[in-house]
């Protein structure tokens, strides 16, 4: 991709890559579980903030440090979440999960001192250094280097992530939850572990949104707790609804595709959360496969 | 001891205007079965025409007339909601929940940014209503009577409340329709007429919610989110789908919310999800909360 296109686009695309590895993870709740959390920027903003914080406070450059450092912040944050969202389903978990995100934004937002508060934390590029410090960005012209090499070690990541989720999903673990997912009475009497299947999926989808989290920040060069606040879930949210949350791929497009929209709508009109609200209902209402699975359905009837 | 008598007071005010949200939005869940995430944006909405209206008005009329805007606004929220629920929510029924949430959610979007579209991004006030009514002194401190006059409101809309739902026919429709709609169906009453009635009340409700709190305040983008997860938490706590949980939830809230600004404003949010999820620990249903 990088030798095609330029700076700009490659970056776009590293982009929707990360928030493509966040919606790996929320899907696994909402399409393998059936669990739809309104929360899930607690996870995104976890690794963010993670990331941030070790660079700031313990000076670590090394990307791979940084981001086990995001791993084990938003894994520990999900399994404490977890244990109380998970008891319960359907409304109430959206509630508890939107509940809780936002006392960690409000948290982000008053504790300035540790925080940075609105201004949030820088992470420079330029301090940034990649597979154990062999790759570094010094340098005033780095930029352009730093996102094609960037680009490459994200999508690794990307690939990485992918493969393992469907691993996940299609392991008897994943098997279980969609068990769950269809009939929790049925599974309850096979005598599954409801709570703790639900708990495990949580865990893993706190992780996979935190790593989505800890790769975004350089790429972003600064967090604020605007990756906290309620809209960013919602846009994780809007990622498996527009890709289509009842199929594997789905999220995935969904989450490059939005942030090509996000970027040119932004461009074009003022009112992008209203566009984006049309999009969502008109979603819903009419095309509840997404756009990954209505394209699907069509592609089997022109068969 | 002045200052606890006015943070009483101050609670009281917001335990009024709280309650009236989340009252609305339990009985939208009590009687339709979803939960309206877009709830908040009614009372945004609310606080919004109230303040435009004010100012509309304001040079034309004494402030005394203008009182009557506030439930004329709640009103018009009313009207806008009678004209979504058919047209948006009712092919989402027998929907799982999840799309309701979603579609629900889409609401929340479009309906904030469609404030930001008409009335801009500046707050706008109705602080003229609060100045007509004056001060009182309450143990040598000054207190706006209005607030005094709002905590009254609330109490009348708790009261009309309790009596529309337990002693008018129409209240007996809206239970029996809440407790089982195929049966209330069956036996003749027009369900669909009864939701679209019940969303235009809760609407009505979170309007005049907005309406109250916007002359002591301001109409500013992002306060329907705010209470959105307020009122989540008084429903949370008090039980979703009663309004005598509603009530209790919100005198809760907003007691612990005064405290916590009080005494240490940085965990103001975060010890009323504390407290809301102790509560869903303990009794996952809620303080009034009736089995799923």
């Amino acid at each position: 991709m990088p030798v095609f296109a330029g700076t700009y686009q490659t970056q776009l695309l590293t982009y929707g890559l990360t928030l493509a590895i966040a919606a790996l993870g929320f899907n696994l709740l909402l399409g393998y579980t059936g669990l739809l959390s309104f929360g899930h920027s607690a996870y995104f903003g976890a690794g963010a903030y993670a990331v941030a914080l070790t660079m700031r406070y313990l000076d670590v450059a090394s990307m791979e440090l940084l981001l086990l450092g995001g791993v084990v912040f938003s894994a520990a944050l999900a399994a404490l979440f977890g244990v109380v969202c998970v008891r319960h389903t359907r409304i109430f978990f959206a509630i508890l999960t939107l509940a809780l995100s936002q006392v960690l934004w409000t948290l982000a937002y008053k504790f300035f001192w540790i925080t940075g508060g609105t201004d949030g934390l820088r992470v420079p590029f330029a301090k940034v250094t990649l597979l154990g410090g062999l790759v570094s960005f010094p340098g005033a012209d780095a930029f352009g280097k730093f996102i094609t090499s960037y680009y490459y070690y994200v999508l690794a990541v990307f690939c990485l992530c992918a493969a393992l989720m469907w691993l996940i999903v299609h392991s008897p673990f994943g098997k279980t939850l969609q068990a769950i997912r269809d009939n929790e009475t049925r599974a309850r009497f096979l005598g599954v572990r409801i709570w703790r299947y639900r708990w495990l999926a949580f865990l893993v989808s706190g992780i996979f949104t935190g790593l989505a989290g800890s790769l975004w920040v350089p790429l972003n060069g600064l967090t604020t707790p605007d990756v906290l606040y309620w809209p960013q879930s919602g846009k994780i949210v809007f990622f498996a609804v527009l890709g289509g949350f009842r199929n594997f791929t789905g999220p995935i497009f969904g989450a490059v595709l939005f942030n090509y929209l996000e970027v040119y709508a932004v461009a074009l009109t003022e009112y992008w959360q209203l566009t984006l609200g049309v999009i969502l209902i008109v979603l819903v209402t009419f095309l509840p496969a997404g756009v990954v699975g209505t394209a699907q359905r069509l592609l089997a009837r022109l068969k | 001891m002045e200052i606890l008598a006015l943070q009483v007071l101050n609670s009281l005010f917001y335990a009024a205007v709280l309650f009236l949200i989340a009252a609305g939005l339990s009985l939208i869940f009590g009687v339709m079965g979803i939960v309206n995430m877009a709830h908040g944006m009614f009372y945004a909405l609310g606080a919004y025409i109230t303040a435009w209206s004010v100012g509309v008005a304001g040079a034309a009329f004494p402030p005394a007339a203008l009182f009557i805007l506030l439930p004329f606004s709640a009103l018009a929220v009313a009207l806008i909601g009678l004209a979504i629920e058919p047209t948006l929510l009712r092919r989402f029924y027998r929907r799982p929940e999840e799309y309701q949430l979603l579609v629900t959610f889409g609401l929340l979007l479009v309906l904030e940014d469609l404030i930001r579209l008409v009335w801009g991004g500046t707050p706008i006030t109705a602080s003229r209503l609060v100045d007509s009514l004056g001060l009182v002194q309450i143990g040598g401190l000054p207190y706006p009577v209005y607030n005094l006059a709002m905590i009254g409101v609330g109490i009348v809309a708790a009261l009309a409340l309790w009596a529309f739902v337990y002693r008018t026919k129409f209240g007996v429709l809206l239970r029996a329709t809440a407790q089982d709609r195929r049966m209330a169906a069956a036996l003749g009453i027009d369900v669909g007429r009864i939701y679209a009635l019940a969303f235009g009340l809760g609407c009505f409700m979170a309007g005049l919610g907005g309406a109250i709190v916007v002359p002591s305040q301001a109409a500013v983008l992002g306060m329907g989110v705010e209470v959105l997860v307020l009122s989540f938490v008084v429903v949370v706590i008090g039980g979703l789908g009663s309004l005598e949980g509603a009530l209790v939830g919100a005198l809760i809230v907003s007691a612990l919310r005064t405290l916590t600004i009080q005494f240490y404003e940085e965990i103001e949010l975060a010890a009323l999800y504390l407290i809301a999820a102790i509560v869903l620990l303990i009794r996952p249903t809620g303080l009034f909360g009736r089995k799923a």
